[in-house]
C-alpha cells in the first residue's frame, strides 16, 4: 500500500523534506509568523498545536503558496518553494517553478473544498489526469482505489452535495493522495464536521498515518489523533514555536506555561 | 379610425419575416454578448493591470453611452474606415458589443459568490489556470446567474428595434413600410407590440422560475 500512495524518494528518506529559514508573514500591521525556522523530515507526523491566531494555518497555508512570505525562505524536497536562484541569487519563483515543486504537496481543507459541479470520480481524476498527464483510465482506476481506501468505492457517481460532510471529507483526502503527493497538508479537517462524522475522517488519516511513509503536517484540535499519529507535536504561541517533542512528552509532561494552560483549556 | 382585419392580414406576413429577424438579431447578439461578456469579465480579474485598467476603462465607456448612439456610430462611421458590414450584421455587433458590458457585470457577481475555497483546492491540485476557470469557476459561477442573463437577453430583445433605424426589416422597420405605403399605422403598429408581449412576458415567467429553482 505505502508504494501505491506516496512517491518515495530514497534520497530524502528520513532527511529533511520541508524547511522554514527565517519565515516572516504580516498581515497589514500584524506578524503572524515572527522569523520562524523549523523543518520536518520525510515520513515524519508532526502535528502543530496552539491557541487560534497563533500562526498554525498560516503554515500550511504558506507550504501550499495560498500565501507568499515577506521574509525568508521555505524548502521542499531540497527545491526552494516561492523563490528560485538565478545567477547565484534568490529571485521570486515564477509560476513554472512554484508548480513543480508544490505539486510533491497536498492538502486537505476544513471546509473541504470539493468541485460541487463534478461527481467524486471526477474530482478525484482532474488533476492527475490534466496536471500529472495520466492517463484518463488509469486515474480512474487508481481514484476507485484510492475512493475504496476511504471506504467510499460505491459513490463514485454521486455529487458532493449529496454525501455527508464526513462523506465529502474522506472524498478530499483521496482527491489529495490521487496526486501522490510527499506530503500531506491537514487544515483543520475535522472542525467543520458533526461530532458523529468526525471518527470516519480519522480513522482514514490514522491508517494513512500507520501504513505509508507520507509525511504529514497537521493543525488539529483533536488532541487524541495528534497524540496517536504525531510522531512530533510543535507548540505555537504568537507566531513562534515555543515548545517541541514527541506527544507523550508535550501531553503528559510539557515544559512551557503557555503550554500546560493551552493543554488544560482544550483537553 | 377603427381595426381593419383585412390590413391586419396583409400585414401579418411581413410581421412573420421581420419576427424572424428580430429572433436571430437577438439570437445572434446575444450569443456576442455572453462571449464578450466574458471576455471582459476574466480580463477585469487579470494579474496584470496593463490588462485590467484598459478593458476597465472601455467597458464604462461603453455602458455610459447610448446603444443608439453606438448603432449609429458603427453604421456611419465604421464604413468611412472601410470596415464595412451589412445592416443587420452592424446591429448585431452594437446589441452584442453594449450588452457585452453589463453582462461582464453579472459575471463578475457570479464569479464573485463562487467561494474562495474553489480557487485554493484548484491551487492545492496545481490545475493549470485554463482549466480552473472553465471547469470549477466558470461552471459554478454561471449556473448561479442564468437568471440575471435570461433577463439581458429580455431586454435585448426589446432594445432590438433600434436596428429598425439603420435599416434592417425587423418587425418594426416592416411595420414602418406598412405604415408609409398604405396609411394604416393602427394595425402594424398594435401587432407588433403584441408579438414581442407574446415572446417577452412567457420567457419572464421562465426566468422567474427557473430563479426559484436554482434557489435564490
Amino acid at each position: 500500500m505505502a508504494t501505491e500512495i506516496t512517491t518515495p524518494n530514497p534520497a530524502v528518506d528520513g532527511g529533511e523534506l520541508i524547511r522554514f529559514d527565517n519565515v516572516t508573514k504580516r498581515f497589514g500591521t500584524n506578524t503572524v509568523l515572527d522569523n520562524l525556522d523549523f523543518t520536518v523530515a520525510s515520513g515524519k507526523h508532526v502535528t502543530l498545536i496552539g491557541p487560534s491566531g497563533s500562526g498554525k494555518t498560516t503554515i500550511l497555508r504558506l507550504l501550499m503558496t495560498l500565501l507568499r512570505p515577506e521574509e525568508g525562505t521555505i524548502t521542499v524536497d531540497g527545491d526552494y518553494l516561492t523563490h528560485e536562484s538565478k545567477n547565484g541569487k534568490l529571485i521570486p519563483a515564477g509560476e513554472k517553478h512554484t508548480r513543480e515543486v508544490r505539486k510533491k504537496i497536498g492538502m486537505v481543507f476544513q471546509q473541504f473544498n470539493l468541485f460541487p459541479n463534478m461527481r467524486v470520480l471526477r474530482n478525484v481524476t482532474e488533476a492527475p489526469v490534466h496536471v500529472l498527464g495520466m492517463g484518463k483510465e488509469e486515474a480512474e482506476e487508481r481514484a476507485r482505489g484510492l475512493l475504496d481506501l476511504v471506504g467510499l468505492g460505491d459513490k463514485c457517481d454521486a455529487y458532493p452535495t449529496q454525501l455527508s460532510g464526513g462523506q465529502q471529507q474522506r472524498v478530499a483526502i483521496a482527491r489529495a493522495l490521487a496526486m501522490r503527493p510527499q506530503v500531506l497538508l491537514l487544515d483543520e479537517v475535522t472542525s467543520a464536521l458533526d461530532p458523529e462524522l468526525v471518527a470516519g475522517v480519522l480513522d482514514v488519516l490514522r491508517d494513512l498515518a500507520h501504513t505509508t511513509d507520507i509525511t504529514m503536517l497537521c493543525v488539529t484540535h483533536e488532541m487524541n489523533f495528534a497524540r496517536d499519529i504525531s510522531d512530533d507535536v510543535l507548540m505555537f504561541d504568537a507566531g513562534r514555536v515555543i515548545e517541541s517533542g514527541p506527544p507523550e512528552k508535550i501531553f503528559s509532561d510539557p515544559e512551557h506555561e503557555r503550554t500546560r494552560e493551552f493543554l488544560s483549556a482544550v483537553l | 379610425m377603427t381595426w381593419d382585419w383585412d390590413v391586419a392580414k396583409d400585414f401579418l406576413p411581413e410581421l412573420l419575416d421581420g419576427l424572424l429577424i428580430t429572433l436571430q438579431a437577438t439570437a445572434l447578439g446575444s450569443v456576442l454578448a455572453f462571449a464578450l461578456g466574458l471576455v471582459w469579465a476574466m480580463a477585469l480579474r487579470s494579474p496584470t493591470r496593463f490588462v485590467r485598467w484598459p478593458v476597465g476603462v472601455f467597458v464604462e465607456f461603453i455602458r455610459n453611452t447610448p446603444l443608439l448612439v453606438q448603432l449609429f456610430f458603427f453604421y456611419w462611421v465604421l464604413p468611412t474606415w472601410d470596415i464595412k458590414f451589412s445592416a443587420l450584421t452592424t446591429g448585431v455587433v452594437a446589441l452584442g458589443l453594449h450588452y457585452s458590458t453589463y453582462i461582464a457585470e453579472v459575471y463578475r457577481a457570479g464569479i464573485d459568490g463562487v467561494p474562495v475555497g474553489q480557487w485554493e483546492a484548484a491551487t492545492a491540485l496545481s490545475l493549470p489556470r485554463g482549466r480552473t476557470w472553465f471547469m470549477v469557476i466558470l461552471p459554478q459561477a454561471i449556473r448561479r446567474v442564468v437568471p440575471a442573463l435570461g433577463n439581458y437577453v429580455i431586454a435585448m430583445l426589446k432594445d432590438s428595434p433600434m436596428i429598425a433605424l439603420i435599416g434592417v426589416t425587423d418587425m418594426l422597420q416592416n411595420a414602418r413600410s406598412e405604415g408609409a405605403t398604405s396609411f394604416q399605422y393602427i394595425e402594424p403598429y398594435t401587432m407588433v407590440g403584441i408579438a414581442f408581449i407574446l415572446i417577452s412576458y412567457p420567457a419572464s415567467l421562465l426566468m422567474r422560475a427557473l430563479e426559484r429553482r436554482l434557489g435564490h
